[in-house]
């Protein structure tokens, strides 16, 4: 019953760990990468030492190719970003890099504007889309449910969980492209999605519970308030969900520290939403029911 | 609990063969069951190209989308790679793109520049007839389109005909057009007999005849002014490229080998070293159970590369962080259904019934758990590009797996060997946590 009497508190710390991730986007930004803008990517690995980026940008600048941005990838690599680039374009670049080092290009990749901005748009809509369906099924799945509260709210309180789940991993992806320069793509937009379902499924493992016990009170005509109903439901799957994110914890740990370098900030990005998805699960989801029942509560 | 024993075995006895199964398709390097590793790993070029379908009526779209394959696939498979994928995306409202693309993937191919230009260069063929316009004094010469080009071509021959003015043979190239073509220059020149259909290669007129006669049987010849290797040229980029409509590169990616190989190890590493802690875990905490669904995950793990082998779905490094992902997310259904049961059984009932009931509690929530996470697999499926496609796949089926594994193995394991009566050793063994409970 801990969290449900402090449930003012937690709603307080939420709202500041809110902002500082809301500050942490609109200060630092999102920087989008090629899969949005468009653009082309290389990564050149170094037979020896890697020069110092300057060099690298002077000659790739030789080619007119627009901005240029350069950086360190581990030790002997760099990437190198570019507005899309032709054929002819790419393979001076790569004539200009090798002109005093013995290099090989790791990875190319390039997008053409038009394909980046439809992917943005198609990112929105897959992100809306997954937020509307969950939100139908919920209302669905709980339909019976109807006292104290209609089980739209049911729903209403997983869209305010749901966004709550993609602010916190954005601000501390905010922080990351700040600090070390990577940029939003199609990996991070994978992550978000994949954190909607998930934590989606926390939260109903306790919607569950309060569903059973209040079907379990209709039977037996108990007077048990909901308030006590939503703190015993918490209480009994709390375990499980710390245990259950924790195996997931473990299995992105086990991704960050020894997986491939293309998917290391992509399980970076799910094991903070996977933690942010767990705290809002436990300390918000079913709280927050409490209030819409006060107010909306069916007399 | 016979019944249950058979079936724990029976699933036991399956799990060892997927498992050699596994083992020993990827042992075999013959074998057409090894994994199917994804650009990103094995290393190779991804070609995106966007088909100009502006010239094309809405209702013949997905004719030349497909002649267009077509046309790719011959040309790819001269340029000599393993095991090539042309694919088409055809521009619905569904898939969410507006454009028909044409998606090549040349597996080991690293230099970008040359499959670029080994590709690029197509010739499009047209046939368009001459109506002369009359502006101020000057006549022009101006071409309409007849609906006749590159997609009803069936093939190209050289030909040598009569030269009428040198007396000599001239290169000729011969067109032969499929049945539809056929058709459709019969008919163009029975119209328009008298006038000059010009034909166009690449956008420039090359022969410009006139129309002497109605022509059946779906044959025309070109008598430009060729060279013999200019005509041979011709015959065989008409064979190998005549494409039906114009493609312009939207996007292209390649990955070298050495990226791809260490890909493979680091995935290889973190999947072990993730499948060992959460064992220990899942064993630390959950004793008994947790063995249990330690193995119903092991057999889990081996399902789910069979099922990748036998599709096959391609293996690419999200694909691979998917699968892990997934490992520690199966265990979900199996901790949930366990923290039911060691309630039941502090409420006094037996080991078995607390088991049986356990299941029954945790069902909703599972199915209701599952099926919203199914739903936002299926969205990123559609999302599109091959990297986030490869992911999504992996977790819907991964999700459907640990739907099947946790309700039926790790049932079938615990009612296998959970007494009807237990004592406190049972309690302990289905217990949880550093307590004794």
């Amino acid at each position: 019953m801990y969290i449900i009497q402090h449930r003012t508190i937690f709603f307080w710390i939420t709202g500041i760990i809110l902002a500082a991730a809301i500050g942490a986007v609109s200060f630092f930004g999102l920087p989008l990468g090629i899969d949005f803008t468009g653009g082309s990517l290389m990564q050149i690995g170094y037979q020896n030492e890697r020069p110092v980026l300057t060099t690298v940008e002077t000659q790739v600048a030789t080619v007119p190719v627009g901005a240029v941005s350069v950086r360190a990838v581990g030790e002997r690599a760099v990437s190198i970003r570019t507005r899309t680039q032709t054929p002819a374009e790419h393979e001076a670049i790569l004539a200009a890099i090798s002109s005093n080092a013995s290099t090989t290009e790791l990875s190319y990749t390039s997008v053409g504007p038009s394909l980046g901005s439809q992917f943005a748009m198609k990112a929105l809509w897959a992100i809306f889309a997954v937020i509307l369906v969950i939100v139908l099924y919920i209302t669905f799945a709980f339909r019976k449910v109807s006292r104290p509260v209609s089980s739209w709210y049911y729903g209403l309180t997983v869209i305010a969980i749901l966004i709550h789940d993609l602010i916190i991993p954005s601000g501390f992806y905010a922080i990351l492209a700040h600090f070390t320069g990577v940029q939003v793509d199609a990996l991070f937009i994978t992550a978000l999605l994949a954190l909607l379902g998930y934590s989606v499924n926390d939260t109903i493992i306790i919607f569950d519970r309060v569903r059973e016990h209040l079907a379990h009170n209709e039977k037996i005509n108990s007077k048990e308030s909901f308030e006590m109903v939503v703190g015993k439901s918490i209480d009994e799957t709390m375990t499980r969900s710390i245990n259950m994110s924790f195996t997931v914890v473990l299995a992105l740990g086990a991704l960050v520290l020894f997986g491939a370098a293309a998917t290391r900030d992509f399980a970076l990005v799910m094991l903070v939403g996977v933690i942010a998805g767990t705290y809002s699960s436990i300390l918000l989801a079913a709280p927050l029911l409490i209030p819409l029942a006060n107010r909306f509560a069916k007399k | 609990m016979i019944r249950f024993r058979v079936f724990a075995a029976l699933a036991l006895i399956v799990g060892f063969l997927l498992a050699y199964f596994v083992w020993a398709t990827e042992a075999n390097l013959m074998s057409p069951y090894r994994f199917k590793l994804g650009l990103d790993l094995a290393g190779g070029t991804e070609l995106v190209y966007t088909a100009d379908m502006s010239q094309t009526p809405e209702s013949e779209r997905s004719d030349a989308l497909s002649a267009l394959q077509g046309v790719i696939d011959r040309r790819v498979n001269l340029f000599g790679v393993a095991e090539p994928i042309v694919q088409t995306e055809q521009a619905s409202t569904l898939s969410g793109t507006t454009e028909d693309r044409l998606i090549v993937d040349l597996p080991g191919v690293t230099d970008i520049n040359a499959a670029v230009a080994a590709l690029g260069q197509t010739p499009t063929l047209e046939f368009r007839l001459a109506t002369t316009t009359v502006v101020g004094t000057t006549t022009m010469a101006a071409f309409a389109s007849t609906g006749l080009d590159g997609r009803y071509l069936s093939s190209a021959a050289l030909g040598f005909g009569s030269g009428a003015t040198a007396g000599l043979s001239a290169p000729q190239v011969i067109i032969n057009f499929n049945t539809e073509g056929a058709k459709l220059f019969e008919k163009i020149t029975s119209e328009n007999v008298g006038q000059t259909l010009a034909i166009f290669l690449d956008g420039q007129p090359i022969s410009t005849p006139t129309i002497q006669e109605a022509i059946p049987g779906g044959q025309a010849t070109i008598t430009g002014k060729f060279t013999a290797s200019e005509a041979r040229d011709l015959v065989r980029n008409l064979n190998f490229g005549a494409l039906p409509v114009p493609i312009a590169l939207e996007s292209s990616s390649a990955i070298g080998p050495t990226l791809g190989a260490a890909a493979i190890t680091a995935g290889v590493t973190a999947g072990i070293i993730g499948f060992a802690v959460i064992a220990i875990f899942m064993i630390g905490w959950y004793r008994l159970s947790g063995l249990i669904a330690a193995i119903a995950l092991a057999e889990y793990v081996v399902f789910m590369l069979s099922i990748m082998k036998i599709i096959p779905i391609t293996l690419t490094a999200s694909g691979i962080a998917g699968l892990i992902i997934s490992v520690g997310m199966a265990v979900d259904a199996n901790v949930l259904i366990f923290e039911r049961t060691k309630e039941e059984l502090r409420e006094g009932k037996s080991p078995r019934e607390a088991v049986h009931i356990g299941f029954q509690r945790a069902w909703t929530g599972i199915r209701d758990g599952h099926l919203t996470m199914l739903i936002s697999g299926a969205i990123l499926f559609w999302l599109g590009t091959s990297l986030v496609q490869g992911f999504a796949l992996i977790f819907v089926l991964g999700v459907l797996a640990s739907f099947i594994s946790a309700v039926s193995l790790s049932r079938v394991f615990l009612l296998a060997i959970v007494p009807e009566q237990g004592g406190r050793t049972w309690h302990f063994l289905l217990g949880s946590g550093a307590r004794n409970s």
